[in-house]
Formats: structure tokens, C-alpha cells, sequence
């Protein structure tokens, strides 16, 4: 079981854990807005996480934790 | 739970002002790292460039130093040879600061042989004053300087930094990496830490020049700047280690 805890006030959208995420299972949010304007990155399906953190390593703005 | 990924300490919490998608984040945040796992966050100093980073001092927590434009690496080389040989000095420059007005002083550097490290961010443009063309900027590589694309008969070819600055008898460690995957993202890392081991076993000058991104610039969203990274930078600035002592 692998929990992300993304920092949605602190993430500007640039979609960058999208791309480096391996199991494809995060987006940025459709439906959400932060007070910046930006659509935070959220994860589709948590329980298909492997706890990799490649979505952590590439996030310029180190708003994800990763637990396992 | 047990924590496989969490923000480290040798970084503030102060929200950064950096673009979405921009690589100096990654950079700054692999910095700290290194910095809070070899227990010297009391010991270092750094010296921030003009350029995007010049707010640097807000983001690491660590003892920062601003410089002139270009002149990082001098006032590195004070700092470094007054604090001593249990210090940690580093710079942070990009591209326009280290490869432009700063070439004197970064060969200078490296000639001397001190004992600093030097991290240097390649985006192939200059990020903070709008977008101009750099040394680095790639051949037919549309800035604002350069509407038509760059030409090689008007401006020369793109300077590669890490092979210049391996010839120099003085450097010990010089290495190029890239922030456009994971695996590049953690090899980034690495280089780091041997850059910082090589000053602090006193070997002698050091190098990590990161290709990074500028997605406001180069027009592009942060994804295609890391695509276009892979597929126009990466062939003419080969990913290796360039020297080590």
C-alpha cells in the first residue's frame, strides 16, 4: 500500500509527475483550481502506486511525499 | 509508514518563484539533498549567480552569497579559502552567467585549481531577462535575439563548457548530466555528490553542468521542453563524465 501526499496549494501544474509516473495513474485535476490557478496533480487510481517516486524526483516544486 | 520520498531539510519552505516545469527546482532540490546527507548544512556556502537564481537564498537553507553577474566563482574562491578546508562552497549559475559574461572567471576558477564545486545550468538561453540567445543556444534555436534561428556565420557555435573546462590541469571532477528522466534525475545526483566529495577530499575544482529546461521561453509546455531537451540538446551536449581525478 503506497499513500502520495501532493501539497495542492504549492503545485503549479506542469504535469511533469504525469509524464514521469511508470504506472500512468496521475493527471492533473479536471475539477479542481488552487488559489494560483493552477490544476494540481492528483492520483487516478492510489491503489495501483508502487511507491517509486519518480513523481517526487521530477517535481520541481517538491510538493509530493511518498510513503509505502 | 514508512517515508520513501519527503522534502529535504537543507530546503526552506518558501514557495518557489521559478515557472511551472522549470528544471531549477529539481536542481536546487538534489543540491540540498546531497548537502543535508553529508551533514554539512552548518558548514557550506553558496554563491548565487545573476539570472533565474538569483534568489536562491531564499530556497536553500544554507548561508548564501549573491555575486555579480558571472563573478560567482571569485567570490567562491574567497569564501572557500577564508572558511577553510572543512567548508563546502558551491556555486549555482546558469548559462548566461557561467558561459557568458562569466567565462573568465570560471576558466580562471578551474585554472587555479580551487577547491569549490560549481553546479551550472545549461537551458541553452537567458531565462530572466526574456529569453535572448546564449552561448549554448543551439544552432537554428529561435530567441528573441535571434527571430530567424541561430547562425552559425553570424554567431559561432554553441560553447560546450564541460569539455572546455576538462582540459584544464586544475579541474578534478567535471561532469554533464540532464534533468529530462528519472534515471537522469538521480545520475544528476550522483554527479553531485562526487563534485562535492571531490572538493571536500581536496582534489580540487569541480563541475556539474545540468541540462535543464526553460518552458517559458522556449515556447513550449514544461513536457515538450523535456522532450525537446532529449531530442534537439542531448546530441549536441553528450551526457558523461568529462574528467575525474
Amino acid at each position: 500500500m503506497a499513500k502520495v501526499t501532493i501539497n495542492e496549494e504549492r503545485c503549479k501544474g506542469c504535469g511533469l509527475c504525469v509524464r514521469a509516473c511508470p504506472k500512468k495513474i496521475m493527471q492533473l485535476s479536471k475539477t479542481k483550481l488552487n488559489s494560483k490557478g493552477y490544476h494540481p496533480a492528483e492520483v487516478t487510481e492510489p491503489e495501483a502506486c508502487i511507491a517509486c517516486a519518480a513523481c517526487a524526483r521530477t517535481c520541481p516544486d517538491v510538493v509530493i511525499q511518498v510513503e509505502r | 509508514m514508512a517515508v520513501v520520498f519527503k522534502k529535504t531539510e537543507a530546503l526552506t519552505d518558501t514557495v518557489m518563484h521559478y515557472c511551472p516545469g522549470c528544471g531549477h527546482g529539481i536542481v536546487h532540490r538534489l543540491v540540498a539533498e546531497v548537502i543535508e546527507e553529508m551533514g554539512l548544512q552548518e558548514k557550506t556556502v553558496g554563491v548565487a549567480p545573476v539570472g533565474c537564481a538569483v534568489f536562491a537564498y531564499r530556497y536553500f537553507n544554507v548561508d548564501i552569497q549573491e555575486a555579480a553577474h558571472g563573478r560567482a566563482p571569485a567570490v567562491a574562491t574567497g569564501a572557500k579559502r577564508v572558511l577553510g578546508p572543512d567548508s563546502l562552497v558551491f556555486t549555482y549559475q546558469g548559462d548566461g552567467d557561467l558561459a557568458s559574461i562569466g567565462t573568465a572567471e570560471i576558466v580562471q576558477a578551474a585554472h587555479r585549481g580551487e577547491k569549490i564545486s560549481v553546479i551550472f545550468i545549461n537551458n541553452a538561453i537567458y531565462g530572466m531577462t526574456g529569453g535572448q540567445m546564449a552561448p549554448t543556444t543551439l544552432l537554428g534555436q529561435k530567441t528573441t535575439t535571434s527571430p530567424y534561428g541561430r547562425d552559425k556565420e553570424l554567431c559561432g557555435s554553441p560553447i560546450r563548457m564541460s569539455e572546455l573546462l576538462a582540459t584544464i590541469e586544475g579541474s578534478a571532477y567535471i561532469e554533464r548530466t540532464a534533468v529530462n528522466s528519472t534515471a537522469n534525475i538521480i545520475k544528476t545526483k550522483k554527479a553531485i555528490q562526487k563534485a562535492f566529495g571531490a572538493q571536500v577530499n581536496r582534489k580540487g575544482f569541480s563541475l556539474v553542468e545540468v541540462l535543464s529546461t526553460c518552458p517559458t521561453n522556449w515556447g513550449k509546455s514544461p513536457v515538450e521542453s523535456m522532450d525537446w531537451l532529449e531530442e534537439a540538446m542531448l546530441p549536441y551536449y553528450p551526457l558523461g563524465v568529462y574528467k575525474e581525478v
